[in-house]
């Protein structure tokens, strides 16, 4: 079975790949985000976590430039250093785009395209591979999450499991710095979820970056480095994951885990 | 051009298809005809018709093919985005195949139309097929058998037409759950 690597992320000068000072988004009046501070080292895997509207999708969709902040500074090791206070441009914006790739919740695979044909349509549309070369990297990659032979069928004769499974597989085919997974268990059956978080356990020990919001609390205390909590558009607390999950200090982190912990 | 960024194109087009779909096509044929040349501009028959019959499929294929790229769930743009595409090129490999969907029978019924009502310009002295039966029948007096030859030439067209249709939607649903 082939292997796949993370590129081998640069990290800065402070040892983190991806340093946010500062963030902030508001849409109209709402404040989303109040300056978030966030930082992750080559390798790391960080867990985001928090109540409902708390902001955590919209940080990643700032970081993969799916929303422009209103403020803050976003910088990659070996990327680019972009601050959302002054003019930004086009170019730093695509630059920052491209050290990052997201996995949705609900997937967003293409629906008129093979499972083959979804993921090497970013390696030969945007990094200009060879086919052939894009071709046997993904049947590589289909081959390490279990869907070597799903590779001519449409997303829509897979279960939930596998789509996600080739929503991952088209991020990583792209081999980003930084891979983005919003809830990416959430909108699956439960006897779904262990596949998929099977294939990021997998990710993290082959040191692929990761920052995921997520609502499994096993999980994360298993496989992130760092659990952030956010309320309110701040991060109330972060920090290793047995004392953020276990012994929080902050009293609303308690309430959280608490209530995630004992539903009713 | 309606999902353009731009004010002055997108409010443009807007005023166009809504004057095209708010005025019948007889309308605007005789306004090429008849009334162009009331202010200095007259152009003949065959080209009034072609004229008036392209900007009327426009304005409706326009409206058509609007709608069925914001049918598009707005997560195949972020998915064209994350993976490193521009706009256009979302627009290009992700959004219009899907697009095209849902957009071939409206389509198809349009260019049905369009074939029924080139009949339309034998009423400004274009000597197309039905303005021809006519002549042939008032000449012979056999009313009956030429207007039914006429339908029926209107029919096979239309038949080919849907016939195409059935077949691009068969192809372009082989990726859908039946
Ligand atoms: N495009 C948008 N336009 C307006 N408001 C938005 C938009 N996206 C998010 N919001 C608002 O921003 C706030 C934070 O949303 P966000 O999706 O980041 O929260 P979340 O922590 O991911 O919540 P959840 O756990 O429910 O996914 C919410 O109040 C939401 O209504
Ligand atoms: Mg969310």
């Amino acid at each position: 079975m082939s292997h796949i690597e993370p590129t081998p992320a640069a990290a800065g000068q402070d040892g983190n790949l991806l340093t946010v000072t500062g963030l902030s988004k508001a849409f109209g009046e709402n404040v989303v985000l109040k300056s978030i501070d966030l930082s992750i080292r080559p390798g790391q895997v960080t867990a985001l976590i928090g109540p409902s509207g708390s902001g955590k999708t919209t940080v990643l969709r700032c970081l993969n430039g799916l929303e422009t902040p209103d403020g803050g500074i976003v910088s990659v090791a070996g990327g680019p250093t972009v601050d959302f206070g002054g003019k930004v441009r086009a170019k730093d914006l695509s630059d920052l785009r491209d050290q990052s790739a997201m996995v949705f919740q609900h997937y967003n695979l293409f629906p008129h395209m093979t499972v083959l044909e979804n993921v090497i349509e970013g390696p030969i549309q945007v990094k200009k591979m060879r086919r052939a070369d894009a071709i046997r990297d993904a049947e590589s990659l289909l081959a390490r999450v279990g869907l070597a032979d799903k590779k001519d069928q449409y997303p829509f004769e897979l279960s939930g499991g596998q789509q996600q499974r080739v929503g991952i597989v088209r991020a990583l085919a792209l081999k980003p710095a930084l891979l983005l997974f919003d809830e990416p268990t959430s909108a699956l059956d439960p006897e779904l979820v262990g596949e998929v978080l099977g294939v990021i356990k997998e990710l993290a020990d082959e040191q692929w970056t990761m920052m995921i919001v997520t609502h499994e609390l096993a999980f994360a205390r298993e496989v992130a480095d760092e659990v952030v909590f956010m309320d309110g558009g701040v991060v109330v607390e972060c920090g290793h994951p047995d004392t953020v999950l276990r012994n929080p200090r902050q009293e609303r982190t308690q309430r959280f885990v608490q209530r995630l912990l004992h539903p009713f | 051009m309606r999902l353009s960024r731009n004010r002055l194109a997108s409010g443009a087009a807007r005023v166009y298809v809504s004057i095209i779909r708010g005025t019948p096509l007889l309308v605007q044929l005789f306004v090429i005809f008849y009334g162009l040349p009331s202010i200095g501009l007259v152009i003949d028959p065959w080209p009034s018709a072609i004229i008036a019959f392209s900007l009327n499929v426009a304005g409706y294929a326009a409206e058509i093919i609007r709608a069925a790229i914001l049918s598009v769930p707005k997560g195949q743009w972020e998915a064209g985005h994350t993976i490193g595409m521009s706009r256009t090129r979302t627009l290009r490999r992700i959004i219009l195949p899907q697009a095209a969907r849902v957009s071939v029978p409206p389509l198809s019924n349009t260019f049905i139309s369009l074939v029924k009502d080139t009949s339309l310009a034998s009423l400004i002295l274009v000597t197309e097929m039905f303005r021809q039966a006519q002549e042939i029948a008032a000449f012979s007096q056999q009313f009956m058998m030429l207007y039914l030859e006429a339908a029926l030439v209107y029919w096979v067209f239309c038949f080919v037409l849907s016939s195409g249709q059935s077949y691009l939607e068969k192809r372009l649903d082989r990726y859908v759950a039946h």
